[in-house]
């Protein structure tokens, strides 16, 4: 179980910066200074990127500590 | 180490740390059950600064508040004691509540009154990140060994209840006066947040009389209270690591069940099967009423099995039959299915001249009633142009279905809410046994808030967003909750542990 939990901790490196790229590319498609749906309000982009910045950054330290072996059963 | 609490003096902590939670979750309700008359009344259309503070006022409320609130007052929680902050919580949250009902509107003084309503709902966010924490921990410290699940459950179930109760006061307003009435300026509408002062002092009444954490009072009287929260939870190694653990493999997954099953089924029910707002509303309701007690039950279950397997099994059913059961809603309720053929219908039609040209909007509604008992309603808006003549036909859409029979609807709306029971009812216990008490308040409060503000609250914003991308499947923003939840099952599954701590 300790070896699934390290190798898995690499996917979770790897799927922060991931999320971000969406987000960005997301912000980039859907934004729309004349369209009406909350998808297309900028401001709306710019809070939710703000929030998941940090949030994506702790899932790729949380896959750091994976990988380093914080979570095995012996720690 | 640990003090044993009475079982009298347990009830009296229950009540009153529920009652509290209850009245921050009816003042957090009614603000978006009144949305509507709230931005007629302080954020009007067409002006883009104030469409600016509406986007700010529910948005960042949410998203961004709550958690520094988790932060801010449950690093007050660690230093002066979970009694004294969660009072103050209360208070804040409820005062603001009050104060909202008191704010002239954008007619009367302007600017000043959007942005005094931000402010408000801002500090309302605040209030709400701060009051859980304080609240779980308070009971969670008082519960004997072995029941932290069971007394935490109770509550989990006020923010069914706050639920609940904003639907209810703002039913009995709105019966007993006119639509004109209740959306006027000093109309109908502002009794709810008014009857939240009320709600408030009793509840600051029976705070006031109970008694600090007895874990906490000792770590006090010991010496042992934590000199900087903050440092302690987020900037050591070994307590950080539980944080991030909490959040991504058990609030995370919990946050998109709970939204999805207590509110995104509610919209579900009336914008994609377009049933009747009352109807959505009484089978919501009935759903509720049922699954309820399975807070308590899991709670309760929790103790006996371990938090961890109960959690993972709600988020697992949850990501399994979310797509059937969402399908089967749409399914039911197909026009497509039904012969028009014996059925009465009613057209009424309505011209309209469109600003600015010399078109005209041609608008036909056709209210069918068919023998089987189902009713609804087909809209359709053509636009008759003046030049040529022609008429370009709009799209039919299908609006306030009323079936004759809803207990199907009941038991699967029902099955959505027993998954939020699965996975909130032991939550509370969950995160308390996480995180040592000299920090437990600051140390919980934050993956908390940002699992349901953040990844609960961004269901519907998700949602329209595949929706928009994916035109052709209906059910397409359902990926977004399966998906969190299946991320989060597997990290539960393999990094989470089954073991009851009693610290």
């Amino acid at each position: 179980m300790n070896t699934i939990k390290k190798l898995l901790g690499f996917i979770w490196l790897l799927a922060g910066p991931l999320i971000i790229y969406f987000l960005l590319m997301g912000a980039v498609h859907n934004i729309d200074v004349h369209g009406k749906k909350d998808i297309n309000n900028p401001v709306i982009w710019v809070i939710i990127i703000a929030i998941f910045l940090p949030i994506a950054i702790g899932l790729m330290i949380f896959g750091w500590y994976a990988v380093k072996g914080e979570y095995s059963s012996e720690k | 180490m640990k003090e044993t609490t009475g079982s009298g003096t347990l009830r009296k902590v229950i009540g009153a740390s529920s009652l509290g939670t209850l009245i921050e979750w009816y003042d957090f309700y009614i603000f978006g059950m009144l949305a509507k008359t709230i931005s007629t009344e302080f954020f009007p259309e067409g002006n883009s600064t104030a469409a600016l503070l509406s986007t700010l006022a529910i948005f960042a409320a949410g998203f961004i508040v709550r958690p520094f609130g988790a932060i801010f007052f449950g690093r007050l929680g660690d230093l002066l004691g979970r009694k004294s902050t969660f009072l103050l919580t209360l208070v804040l949250m409820g005062g603001s509540t009050f104060l909202i009902g008191l704010v002239p509107g954008y007619h009367s003084i302007g600017m000043a009154a959007p942005l005094i309503v931000l402010l408000l709902r801002l500090l309302q966010g605040l209030a709400l990140g701060g009051e859980y924490g304080g609240a779980a921990t308070y009971v969670a410290e008082h519960a004997p060994p072995g029941k932290r699940g069971f007394y935490t459950s109770w509550i989990q179930t006020t923010a069914t209840l706050g639920l609940f109760l904003a639907l209810g006061v703002i039913m009995l307003v709105k019966m007993n006066s006119s639509d004109e009435r209740f959306n006027a300026e000093w109309g109908g509408w502002r009794y709810p947040f008014w009857f939240s002062i009320i709600l408030v002092i009793v509840s600051v009444y029976i705070r006031l009389k109970m008694q600090e954490s007895p874990l906490f009072a000792q770590l006090k009287s010991e010496g042992k209270i934590a000199k900087n929260p903050l440092k302690e939870s987020f900037r050591n190694k070994g307590n950080f690591k539980m944080v991030l653990l909490a959040l991504f493999g058990a609030t995370m997954g919990q946050g998109v069940v709970w939204y999805t099953g207590q509110f995104y089924a509610q919209s579900f029910l009336e914008t994609k099967v377009a049933l009747s707002f009352e109807q959505s509303r009484i089978i919501l309701l009935w759903a509720i009423v049922l699954a309820t007690p399975f807070f308590i039950f899991f709670g309760w279950l929790s103790d006996k099995i371990g938090r961890k397997w109960v959690m993972l099994a709600g988020m697992l059913l949850a990501i399994v039959t979310y797509r059937p059961i969402f399908n089967q809603l749409l399914e039911d309720a197909d026009v497509q299915q039904w012969s028009a053929e014996n059925s009465t219908t009613t057209v009424k039609q309505q011209t309209k001249l469109l600003a600015h040209s010399t078109d005209s909007l041609i608008q036909t509604t056709t209210l069918y009633k068919l023998s089987n008992g189902v009713q609804y309603a087909k809209e359709q808006t053509d636009t008759l142009q003046s030049a040529s003549g022609k008429i370009l036909e709009g799209k039919p859409v299908i609006k306030n279905k009323v079936l004759p029979h809803t207990g199907k609807y009941v038991v699967l709306v029902f099955l959505l809410i027993f998954y939020v029971t699965m996975v909130y009812g032991p939550i509370a216990a969950f995160l308390v046994e996480l995180f040592p008490v000299h920090i437990r308040y600051t140390s919980m409060s934050l993956p908390y808030h940002i699992g349901n503000g953040v990844f609960g609250g961004l269901v519907p914003f998700i949602g329209v967003l595949l929706q928009t991308t994916f035109t052709t499947d209906p059910l397409i923003g359902l990926w977004y909750p399966i998906g969190v939840a299946a991320l989060c099952f597997i990290i539960g599954f393999v990094y989470l542990n089954n073991k009851i701590v009693d610290n």
